[in-house]
């Protein structure tokens, strides 16, 4: 019974946790360096992660999906395969499990750590708000950051590193009939979607990781527990809200 | 870290997601010997039917990738698809009188344009049109011609 009403309390204070935030966000206008040093501490570091993961699931793909279609004859749609299977589902899932992994994490333990060494009522004493200098940058850059992640997954896993060397240069598919069943087959509503998705992602990961790291415990312990609950939290959030997604955009 | 250093590594990142999103949104442009480029010149042929053919299909000779579809379009006059083909420049010698056939590789394949040397001397140019053409085959019209075979047999 009791379990219920702390899941029930835990819900209302981040829903009321993310007005705060909503509320805060105009103010990181004004400071537009604060959010430029989060976008470095979660973009720009999140970038080897991601180029490498989206290279590598692209060749696998490239690889599954040629041992398919060769019994068919239709290798040559094998760009399609892994364009589609990327773009609509792989890129933005993937990249936003990463993201949640590599930036959701730290950010988490950022947070809490700076509420455990009092730094966060140290600001409010020196009347600054710490909901405007530090959750809201953060979950700004995270926003901002997720849906240029997942297209540069996405352009290394169809294009640069991942399925196009496998599938051309190492299987041996036709460079034009590669690209150009692509073109034919993945159209402008795809890309969209997926921007779509990765943007909603970046929301539900900041928001998880901001508020796990907020009200943490203000011990070491507190602090492990919440890094641990953004990552096992937002992967849940990102896995469910993607079938809710697709199912939307699913026609 | 140089703050300055830290603003121009963020601006980097943002101009590649930025260039990523367009990449993605124009769906890559074909890195390509037989292109737009230099040593390419352009023949057009006309099909009564293309089936599945699509720009940037490949067009072979004696199975040996010799050029790429660039452009397909109606013909106002014939009604008919007009097929601009780019073939590379060192394959300048292919008779005026080949035919082009439309193919399919495999069973569900890719569709391609194949081309079949002729036996004329003069070889074919930039702008010039190739005359014998077969179109693809439709399999729907296929089962139909093999229908009505078994139908007249049966009389």
């Amino acid at each position: 019974m009791s379990l219920i009403g702390n899941l029930l309390a835990g819900l209302g204070r981040a829903q009321f946790f993310l007005l705060q935030i909503l509320v805060a966000l105009p103010a990181t206008l004004l400071r537009p360096r604060l959010v430029i040093q989060q976008l470095y501490s979660v973009g720009v570091l999140s970038l080897i992660i991601i180029v490498i993961s989206g290279s590598f699931v692209g060749m696998v793909l490239a690889l599954q999906g040629y041992r398919t279609l060769i019994r068919f004859g239709a290798e040559e749609s094998l760009g399609v395969f892994v364009a589609l299977v990327i773009v609509r589902e792989l890129g933005p899932v993937v990249t936003a499990l990463l993201f949640a992994g590599r930036a959701g994490s730290a950010m988490a333990a950022e947070i809490g750590l700076m509420k455990a060494t009092d730094q966060l009522s140290a600001m409010e004493m020196m009347a600054t708000d710490p909901m405007k200098r530090v959750i809201a940058p953060r979950f700004l850059a995270s926003v901002l950051a997720m849906p240029l992640l997942a297209c540069i997954f996405s352009v290394m896993a169809i294009g640069i590193a991942g399925g196009h060397a496998i599938g051309v240069e190492l299987l041996g598919v036709d460079d034009g009939a590669y690209w150009g069943q692509i073109r034919a087959a993945v159209e402008a509503q795809d890309v969209i979607d997926s921007l779509i998705k990765s943007t909603i992602f970046g929301i539900a990961i900041a928001w998880i990781a901001v508020y796990q790291g907020y009200h943490a415990a203000p011990t070491s312990e507190g602090v492990s527990r919440a890094t641990t609950g953004t990552v096992v939290v937002s992967s849940l959030a990102v896995l469910a809200l993607d079938f809710i997604l697709t199912a939307f955009m699913f026609r | 870290m140089q703050s300055r250093a830290l603003e121009i590594l963020v601006g980097f990142f943002v101009c590649i997601g930025v260039a990523a999103v367009f990449v993605l949104t124009f769906r890559v442009a074909s890195l390509d010997s037989v292109g737009t480029g230099e040593g390419v010149y352009r023949v057009t042929a006309q099909f009564q039917n293309i089936g599945g053919l699509k720009p940037g299909s490949a067009v072979t000779m004696a199975g040996v990738r010799v050029g790429r579809v660039q452009d397909i379009v109606i013909d106002p006059d014939t009604f008919q698809a007009r097929v601009t083909l780019a073939l590379d420049g060192q394959y300048d010698a292919i008779p005026e009188d080949s035919s082009a056939s439309i193919l399919t590789a495999g069973l569900l394949g890719e569709q391609y344009i194949g081309l079949t040397p002729g036996g004329m001397l003069d070889p074919l140019k930039d702008g010039s049109e190739i005359m014998l053409t077969q179109s693809a085959l439709v399999l729907e019209n296929l089962i139909g011609q093999f229908l009505s075979n078994m139908a007249s047999k049966q009389e």
